[in-house]
């Protein structure tokens, strides 16, 4: 019964490509000449709307999830359990008064939080969020992702220079060195996956991956080179927005509030947005190299509309964002890039050597069974290597005298 | 044959805006940030040149890694601190004279020769593919010696910059 | 100027004239080094400009240069920049019109 469900029955088909059906009504009331450029408009209005709408979900979703974690209940006062809590949010920033000091750059002051959101906007423009649902297809697409990923870097720089303040400055530098650090290995990671797949456009990689043998899907993560990447990519994603536990750069017992501490109001919220949209962002990114982007997750699913499943697994890359915001302690600076440079780093690379001898092994077991032992010996001697200068044992207390 | 459209124009105001901008200025950080503007526009005009790839690596190479590059240097030689005497130097004049110079030579070059050169008036199609064979076919000579300066550079760069163990006197 | 390979060669010119100036006029060495980042752009746009209006695009001759252009580029001045850091650390200035302990 469920296999008569299947893809091909009209009505999953049309609610599948609902939003492309819904666009291309609208866009037949207009004369022929303006019809692509107003298409490109539509999908561009579809995207500012819809995900500055999932960021404010977001909020009060992390604000309730931190909150249980950490054994309270969260925000509850607007709205049924809270859930109208990002329009009080709202009010409050676009209320508040604009304050910029005295002494800051105020062009610079002024124009951070706009670069930073409009190029975090420009990622959204690769992303394939359904079947037929990406804004441009370019043959290049994760090339210009991380050109804007990249070009991200520097409105962090302006904000923490521009506001004369030795703690924004100090967040601003810890923040582009880490985020530098991290961009090697996101790069590196998904290189992998182009390697495999043979192309740098989105929609042919999610495309490579929406097979199925018998009812598991040809996911990447499935693969050992796949989930070692795709743990790799976890951890420079985390490292990219400035989440726990690399949030160092605006953490609050730290530098007050790091490269943002400047600013009040609209400004802030503008920052705020920039930061989850680039968590949306780099999810989205990570779903589609190696999740399967908008692929079920079983052939006997594929009746679900493709778009349920991209959102699906971004909001549950966001999930494990907050529960590792609210499991983990924070790391230090030192340690983080130790880590990025000494330890994810080698690791990614030796990653890029087990996905060639992935792909040039053939078919078959034995690829398997090769690449993920090589993957896991490397991963317990590094391991090693980097735990020689710890000292376990019972604890030491040394007390004032 | 065709003429210039008004984007080039504008790409092109762009990037020379950022240029002088970043000559005239007196704050170094705003040196630094114009001169990514004018990197910008010249990424954007390379992608109005059809070359994709150039103009995203341009995007990826210099305003994520040389701009930052060199607002780090900035910040690290405390370049926040103006020079009593002026941001310029004393022969500012005969640097003036010379750029002027090397331009009209340049210029006149340019447009005294042009008509020798068939115009291309078909939009090349090229595909990272292409780009990703010609890599390793017919310039991994050049990809190869790129890779061995740029490790050079790195470990150069890394050990010119590193601090000096303090020796015991 | 109507072709459109002219108006190009010609920005990239007024652009490299710019850097030269820049590298030439200003006392600070990092300004020195980011003229010359500006006249490695300009040539890269004179590559890619004659790249497209040129005779056989498909042979890609241009953009390789530009794209190899792009690499040792970022690598100069990653090597020229750490010269600058290491020379403030012993001379405890940037201006080129103080570095002069080779003369006389």
């Amino acid at each position: 019964m469920i296999a008569t469900l299947g893809a091909t029955n009209p009505f999953f088909v049309n609610l599948d490509q609902i939003f492309v059906l819904l666009r291309n009504w609208l866009v037949g009331f207009l004369p022929a000449v303006l019809r692509q450029a107003a298409g490109v408009l539509l999908g561009v209005i579809a995207i500012v709307c819809v995900f500055p709408g999932l960021f404010a979900l977001t909020t009060v979703f992390e604000r309730k999830g931190l909150g249980r974690i950490q054994n309270r209940i969260g925000p509850n006062r607007v709205g049924p359990y809270g859930l109208l809590q990002p329009i009080a949010d709202g009010i409050k920033s676009l209320t508040k008064e604009d304050i910029v000091p005295l002494r800051a750059n105020a062009a610079v002051h002024f124009l951070a939080p706009l670069v930073l959101v409009v190029t975090v906007f420009m990622g959204f423009a690769v992303l394939p969020m359904g079947r037929n649902m990406v804004l441009v297809d370019m043959d290049a697409g994760l090339l210009f992702f991380f050109a804007m990923g990249a070009a991200t870097e520097l409105s962090v720089f302006m904000a923490g220079w521009s506001s004369r303040n030795k703690y924004s400055l100090l967040g601003a530098m810890r923040a582009v060195a880490q985020m530098i650090s991290y961009e090697v290995v996101l790069l590196l990671s998904s290189v992998a996956v182009v390697m495999i797949t043979g192309s740098l456009s989105l929609p042919k990689i999610v495309a490579a991956q929406n097979q199925y043998t018998g009812v598991f899907p040809h996911w990447y993560i499935f693969t050992p080179w796949g989930l070692a990447g795709f743990l790799m990519y976890a951890i420079a994603a985390t490292a990219e927005t400035n989440r726990s536990p690399f949030d160092l750069p605006e953490g609050e017992s730290e530098l007050v509030a790091g490269y943002h501490t400047e600013y009040s109001g609209f400004k802030f919220a503008l920052f705020f947005l920039g930061e989850y949209l680039a968590m949306f962002s780099i999810s989205g990114l990570g779903t589609t190299l190696f999740l399967g982007g908008w692929s079920a997750p079983f052939s006997f699913l594929a009746w679900v509309p493709s778009w349920f499943w991209f959102f699906g697994k971004v909001m549950l890359s966001i999930f494990v964002f907050i529960w590792m915001r609210g499991t983990l302690p924070r790391l230090r600076q030192d340690q983080l890039m130790n880590f990025a440079w000494k330890f994810v780093l080698p690791f990614t690379l030796l990653n890029l050597l087990v996905t060639a001898l992935w792909r040039f092994m053939g078919e078959g077991w034995a690829r398997w069974v090769v690449c993920s032992a090589v993957l896991i010996a490397a991963y317990v001697v590094m391991g090693r290597l980097e735990m020689r200068s710890e000292h376990f044992g019972r604890r030491r207390y040394r007390y004032a005298e | 044959m065709r003429t210039l459209s008004p984007i080039f124009y504008l790409l092109a105001a762009l990037t020379l805006a950022g240029g002088l901008a970043t000559v005239l200025l007196k704050q170094l950080v705003h040196c630094a940030l114009a001169v990514t503007v004018a990197f910008a526009g010249l990424a954007l005009l390379f992608l109005q040149l059809d070359a994709q790839f150039a103009g995203f690596a341009q995007i990826l190479v210099y305003i994520g890694a040389v701009a930052i590059l060199i607002v780090f240097a900035i910040l690290l030689t405390h370049g926040s601190d103006l020079p009593k005497a002026g941001v310029f130097s004393k022969t500012w004049a005969l640097g003036l004279v010379i750029a002027a110079g090397v331009f009209a030579v340049l210029g006149w070059a340019v447009l005294a020769s042009v008509r020798a050169i068939p115009q291309q008036n078909t939009v090349p199609t090229v595909t990272v593919h292409d780009i990703g064979n010609a890599l390793v076919g017919r310039y991994v000579l050049p990809l190869e010696i790129v890779a061995l300066l740029l490790t050079a550079a790195t470990i150069g760069a890394v050990i010119v910059a590193m601090h000096e163990k303090e020796r015991p006197r | 100027m109507t072709s459109p390979l002219a108006g190009y060669l010609l920005v990239a010119a007024l652009l490299f004239a710019i850097g030269l100036g820049g590298a030439l006029v200003r006392r600070n060495a990092i300004l020195v080094l980011i003229g010359i980042e500006l006249m490695l752009n300009a040539a890269n746009l004179n590559l890619i400009a004659f790249w497209r209006f040129g005779p056989h695009p498909e042979a890609l001759t241009g953009m390789m240069f530009a794209i190899f252009s792009i690499a040792v580029a970022a690598a100069e001045a990653a090597v020229g920049l750490g010269l600058v850091i290491a020379i403030y650390r012993h001379t405890n200035t940037a201006e080129l019109d103080k570095i002069d302990r080779m003369k006389g």
